[in-house]
């Protein structure tokens, strides 16, 4: 389907793509994706909720079997589950304090996910014939996407954006530190199903692109990059955005000229933008220890 | 029910050295037959106390005695069970604008990668919905006070660091400087120099206890060891499962007050550096290892 093959002249790369309206709402629904798994990653990573982001994710995988069981899109079913699935962890979790009870969360969350990915399974073997695109649902695609979907897509990002605005300060403060936030009365426990809700949102969203199993790619590597760079949460936050749209961009691109699926792209031009800010930070830390440690023998 | 605060009702007391303000309408605290039942299980009651403007006054006793639970009925997050609290003023809870709260041990692990300055300044507008404008006259106020703040907590040295690198100590300094952003007129410690090595401790106190002065806070501190903290304290409350004992801690740090608040002989010695030593304090059952768990009674 390449009408030319790759240049290094990206700019002439990108206009290629942008002749085929697949591409075009590809590019579009990618960097929808980036933007709001970028935006709650940073909270998600900043709060170790990765594990409650995960199980989100794995619950996309039976949404989207199950809407292709019932014939209506995919689009819906990743909406319906990773929603639902988070409005269950919220309420399951609401009356645990924030502290003492990672223990017991993190089981409760296990077993949603088992149970949300044997679902899925079910759905998969109920459908006969939709093996093919079981690939797909839990390792990517960026075919087929529908302008209608890039809509969908658009307006709920939109959605997600607009309430993080609102309560983003809060949920900072909450987040970093619970009971002084709840003494100056920040509804903590609201604000912590609110936060769940709006993943579920971002993981249906990034499910479209990553699929349900390569979600952090674009949920946790640009926000863990990114707070790895910089400990300013404005700057982390415009930051983690940057990272995973240039990644998904990159990925759409080498995806588009090679034979070799999205997933796999995306997710290792984020690995090695992980790679590189660890190993810079440490780098530039380096001499500063040294020195340090001089001081100390000096003394 | 509280044999030593009848004896000592805070109302007709001598007013003791550091005590500027004796029993007036304007208060910070008063406690009057205060009482708090946590899980079901009475933690302690019959509890008078009054605390005027500018006190520094120390919460101490055993451990799961429930003073921790007392800054949470202050703060209105949990409800007294009998008798009458007000705090500035007001019920508890309608005033939290005006308190400085730093909670017991809080530190922050190491991959927590948000600088100092930016969780003294959540202190100040955290709780606000909305994005905050990081520009104009409003923007640039919001920058000036916290750089004062962190400045008089004497923090200024790391207050750009990720939070999570900074020391035990570092850490503190700079939580009370998230605690004094909004110019409370009460301050809330809880153990505040736990879990600080005693250099740190030294300069801790020194520090809280400078700005107890200079800035007119009412500070009350729950402390583990009076000792680092005894030589700025205007007043001590000793709590036990009946009531409470306050007074300055000559009055209240001597083995016959303990000893009837204990019901149960107690020793105050003092070592040869001056420290002083509470022997034979009744503690918690070993049952209660969690002394944070509800229904620790001693």
């Amino acid at each position: 389907m390449t009408g030319t093959g790759f240049s290094w002249n990206l700019l002439a790369d990108i206009r290629n793509l942008w002749a085929y309206p697949f591409m075009v709402n590809a590019f579009r629904a990618g960097t929808i994706v980036a933007v709001i798994a970028g935006a709650m990653g940073w909270f998600m990573v900043l709060r170790r909720q990765s594990f409650a982001g995960h199980t989100l994710a794995v619950a996309a995988f039976p949404g989207a079997a199950g809407a292709t069981l019932i014939g209506i899109s995919a689009t819906y079913g990743y909406f319906a589950l990773c929603g639902g699935t988070a409005v269950v962890i919220a309420l399951a979790t609401r009356n645990r304090s924030p502290a003492g009870s990672r223990a017991s969360e993190s089981a409760l969350i296990g077993i949603v996910q088992a149970f949300t990915l044997a679902c899925g399974l079910l759905f998969v073997a109920l459908y006969k014939g939709f093996l093919n695109g079981t690939t797909a649902l839990l390792f990517g695609s960026f075919l087929g996407i529908t302008a209608g979907q890039v809509v969908l897509l658009a307006a709920v990002g939109l959605g997600v954006l607009g309430v993080l605005a609102v309560i983003g300060r809060p949920l900072l403060f909450a987040s970093v530190d619970p009971d002084v936030a709840a003494a100056r009365g920040v509804p903590v426990r609201a604000l912590s199903v609110a936060f769940l809700v709006l993943l579920g949102a971002a993981v249906a969203e990034t499910a479209q692109i990553t699929g349900a199993l390569l979600v952090f790619a674009l949920l946790v590597m640009p926000a863990a990059t990114a707070q790895r760079l910089t400990p300013r949460p404005l700057a982390g936050l415009v930051l983690t955005v940057v990272i995973g749209w240039a990644v998904t961009w990159a990925g759409l691109i080498a995806a588009y000229y090679s034979p070799y699926p999205i997933g796999f792209y995306v997710t290792s031009f984020a690995f090695a933008a992980y790679l590189a800010a660890h190993i810079g930070v440490a780098a530039r830390q380096r001499p500063r220890h040294r020195a340090a440690l001089a001081g100390i023998e000096a003394a | 029910m509280n044999p030593i605060a009848s004896t000592r009702p805070a109302t007709g007391a001598p007013p003791a050295p550091g005590d500027a303000v004796p029993a007036d309408p304007g208060a910070v605290l008063e406690l009057r037959g205060a009482a708090v039942r946590v899980g079901g299980v009475i933690l302690w009651s019959g509890v008078d106390l009054e605390v005027g403007a500018g006190e520094f006054v120390a919460v101490l006793g055993p451990n799961g005695v429930g003073k921790s639970t007392l800054l949470k009925v202050l703060l209105g997050l949990l409800p007294a069970a009998a008798g009458q609290v007000r705090v500035l003023g007001q019920p508890p809870g309608r005033a939290n604008h005006r308190i400085g709260y730093l909670p017991q041990r809080r530190s922050f692990d190491p991959s927590v990668q948000i600088r100092g300055t930016d969780v003294v300044r959540l202190g100040l507008d955290g709780d606000r919905w909305g994005i905050p404008p990081p520009f104009g006259r409003r923007g640039r106020a919001t920058a000036r006070r916290v750089r004062e703040v962190i400045d008089l907590a004497g923090a200024t040295g790391y207050a750009n660091r990720p939070i999570g690198e900074c020391s035990g100590g570092e850490q503190q300094r700079l939580l009370l400087a998230q605690a004094l952003i909004r110019q409370p007129g009460l301050l809330l410690l809880d153990e505040p120099l736990d879990s600080l090595d005693l250099p740190s401790q030294a300069a801790a106190a020194a520090l809280i206890g400078r700005i107890c002065r200079d800035q007119g806070v009412t500070v009350v501190m729950v402390a583990h060891d009076v000792n680092p903290i005894i030589s700025h304290l205007d007043r001590v409350v000793y709590m036990a499962a009946g009531g409470a004992a306050a007074g300055t801690p000559a009055e209240v740090i001597n083995s016959e007050t303990l000893t009837r608040l204990y019901q149960t002989p107690v020793e105050v010695l003092t070592s040869s550096d001056g420290r002083l030593v509470v022997v034979g304090q009744p503690e918690p059952p070993a049952l209660h290892t969690d002394r944070h768990a509800s229904g620790g009674t001693p």
